[in-house]
């Protein structure tokens, strides 16, 4: 059993407003027993780092349905590793084609979701990569 | 003995439980004449038209635009040779968000998911050589409305045509993107204000345009159920007038032209007995609690299309199927415009093959399937009469929730309706994966899709790059003096609390951007704060 329950922060970088997905997600993971942190629309990635050191999150969730995923993610853990952030698990969920995941993970994404993930599937992989 | 058949249960979305067989006794309280009445008169339940599509046929509008300006010119063109009878204008997330495109917010934005428009330049460009007085056009905008219908009648006086015969709609529901879509800027009382503006200019100057199409359509894409969708559209739509009744405005005069953007998608007879619940309860809110006498202020104007939620990216040839039976619900709703998402359009944006096939699936019901022949066919139905009576009254036990706890406006601002589509939106998703839902190549008859082959639009950056290039020639040809005159006048107005569509329409004119004149704007009225809580 854990001590204190997984911090997660779920965040929408850009300015794409489809946040149905993350909030869906930050409720599903929040009914799972995280303690979840949205931050609603349009964050910068300078605002995602922030929050993630701010929150002391251990999870950092993304959700891009725009198709600009590949220069957010580029940004996002260049920014994380300045800070020194690199231990903090990042995640990234919407509308991702497949040929574009292994480009994602070798940034440094340590999972992609696709659009119709379910939810134990994310469940399950954070409680087993939280370490304890 | 017999033995007894077990049936399973059904319970719609709007959490209607069905019977298996419907019978005289389910329709003994409605009164046919008071009711359902007669096509064209009140309460308008089959339809707003006495002959609808035997006399004219529902119109057909593809969403579209992309990338620049001339190649959305081209797509216009394009449709329209397909016999597309109406345009409607998507823009990019930039310009939706008062962004020019040399803005750092905008990077990897410009024209990726509609046109880019920075000065009135790209509107001239995007309608050159389509004649602006014989095709209507919508223009999916929000926030940035009162900009892009100055932009609009600018271009339309430059070919010669005035404002009072300019057609179309301006889709100008903000209260809707605070819920759902998202392209809010300003805080909700002074955007509501400027709603106010668009619809008083229209009422004054530009009588055929409609200048406000409330969405329940986004709603319901964010996770509303129907009963949602409805009760929610039509207190925003009811907020928009109180607001312009407050300035005066006769209610018989400038609500004829209100249209309402609606979403189809889930169990058919559901849709098709929300949309005659609600062109019901239209009527009757509009005539009973506004006071309205004009019939035509009483009628629901749609555009009910096929919603891209219920597409999906499985199996996406499945979603060319969907959108037929989202067509023939429209149809069979009486609908005045029909849109369907694309077959692709889960994903990306619509190819242009995805986008005939919309299309010829629109011209097939009208024109091979007798969906024209005869006004309302359901009416009379036991299940179809019974339904839409039963989703009337929980849209309206739904509207007065919402007014006990203090109305819309108040409901938006701090974020309880954007919770309450939330939860139904992770509630339905549950259902959907528990396979308590059914979505046949999601959670049932799925195929191993590991070879699946999606083809993406392509976002071109050297499209961006010229854009830029071409905002700042205009920039260097327009003359600065005019520009900052006019914006100071945009200014004053803001602050002196004056209808701004003059000054706006004055900085279009001497080629002010949508981002300066947004930055203007903003420095009156600040900027949303959205309420995050789940």
């Amino acid at each position: 059993m854990r001590k204190n329950p997984i911090r997660v922060l779920i965040a929408k970088p850009g300015l794409d407003g489809h946040d149905r997905g993350a909030k869906v997600v930050a409720l599903a993971l929040k009914e799972a027993g995280m303690e979840v942190i949205y931050t609603g629309l349009r964050q910068s990635v300078e605002q995602i780092t922030h929050t993630a050191l701010q929150e002391d999150v251990q999870v950092v969730g993304l959700s891009i349905l725009s198709g600009a995923h590949l220069p957010i993610a580029k940004r996002l853990m260049k920014m994380m590793k300045e800070e020194g952030l690199d231990d903090k698990i990042v995640l990234i969920g919407g509308n991702i084609p497949k040929g574009d995941i292994s480009k994602l993970k070798k940034l440094g994404v340590k999972e992609v979701f696709p659009t119709g993930s379910e939810f134990p599937n994310i469940v399950s992989f954070i409680e087993s990569n939280v370490p304890n | 003995m017999k033995k007894k058949i077990e049936l399973p249960d059904v319970v719609l979305e709007s959490g209607i439980k069905v019977k298996p067989i419907y019978g005289p006794e389910d329709v003994k309280n409605i009164d046919f004449k008071e009711d359902i009445g007669e096509p064209g008169e009140y309460p308008f339940t089959r339809g707003i038209h006495k002959y609808m599509y035997r006399f004219r046929p529902f119109t057909m509008r593809q969403y579209s635009g992309f990338a620049t300006a001339k190649e959305t010119n081209k797509r216009f063109k394009y449709l329209i040779k397909h016999g597309q009878t109406g345009l409607n204008v998507a823009f990019d997330l930039p310009t939706q968000c008062g962004l020019d495109s040399d803005d750092p917010l905008a990077e990897g934005e410009v024209g990726r998911v509609g046109m880019a428009i920075d000065t009135l330049k790209e509107m001239e460009d995007a309608f050159k050589g389509i004649p602006i007085d014989k095709i209507s056009t919508s223009l999916t905008i929000n926030s940035m409305a009162p900009i892009m219908l100055a932009m609009y009648v600018t271009v339309a006086e430059k070919q010669g045509v005035p404002p009072e015969e300019v057609r179309g709609t301006l889709q100008n529901d903000i209260l809707k993107e605070y819920i759902g879509r998202g392209t809010w800027v300003f805080p909700v009382e002074p955007s509501i204000k400027l709603i106010g503006d668009t619809i008083e200019y229209c009422s004054k100057y530009a009588p055929k345009y409609y200048p406000v199409s409330v969405c329940g359509y986004h709603i319901r894409e964010s996770g509303a159920n129907p009963v949602q969708e409805i009760a929610y559209a039509f207190l925003i739509a009811k907020a928009y007038i109180q607001h312009v009744l407050d300035r005066g405005l006769d209610v018989d005069d400038f609500v004829p032209r209100f249209s309402f953007n609606f979403d189809i998608h889930g169990n058919l007879f559901e849709q098709i007995a929300k949309f005659r619940a609600a062109r019901r309860l239209w009527a009757k809110i509009v005539k009973e609690d506004l006071g309205a006498k004009n019939p035509k202020a009483m009628q629901m104007k749609m555009i009910a299309g096929g919603g891209g939620g219920g597409l999906t990216i499985e199996q996406p040839e499945n979603n060319i199927v969907r959108g037929a039976y989202y067509a023939l619900i429209s149809a069979l709703s009486g609908t005045q415009t029909m849109a369907l998402c694309s077959y692709d359009e889960a994903y990306t944006i619509p190819s242009e093959k995805a986008a005939v096939i919309s299309l010829r699936t629109m011209q097939i019901l009208l024109d091979e399937m007798g969906l024209r022949d005869t006004v309302d066919p359901l009416a009379g139905s036991y299940y179809i009469e019974s339904l839409t009576c039963e989703l009337e009254k929980l849209i309206v036990d739904m509207m007065e929730k919402v007014e006990k706890r203090g109305g819309l406006v108040k409901a938006v601002a701090d974020g309880y309706v954007q919770n309450e589509v939330a939860k139904q939106a992770f509630l339905l998703e549950k259902r959907i994966q528990e396979g308590k839902i059914v979505k046949v190549g999601v959670n049932k008859y799925r195929e191993d899709e590991e070879e699946r082959e999606i083809e993406f639009h392509n976002y071109k950056a050297e499209e961006a790059e010229e854009q830029i290039k071409r905002l700042n020639k205009v920039k260097k040809e327009r003359e600065d003096s005019k520009v900052t005159k006019a914006l100071k006048a945009l200014k004053k107005a803001a602050e002196a609390d004056e209808n701004l569509m003059d000054t706006v329409i004055d900085a279009v004119r001497a080629y002010a951007t949508v981002g300066e004149i947004t930055a203007t704007m903003k420095e009156v009225y600040g900027e949303f704060k959205e309420p995050v809580r789940l």
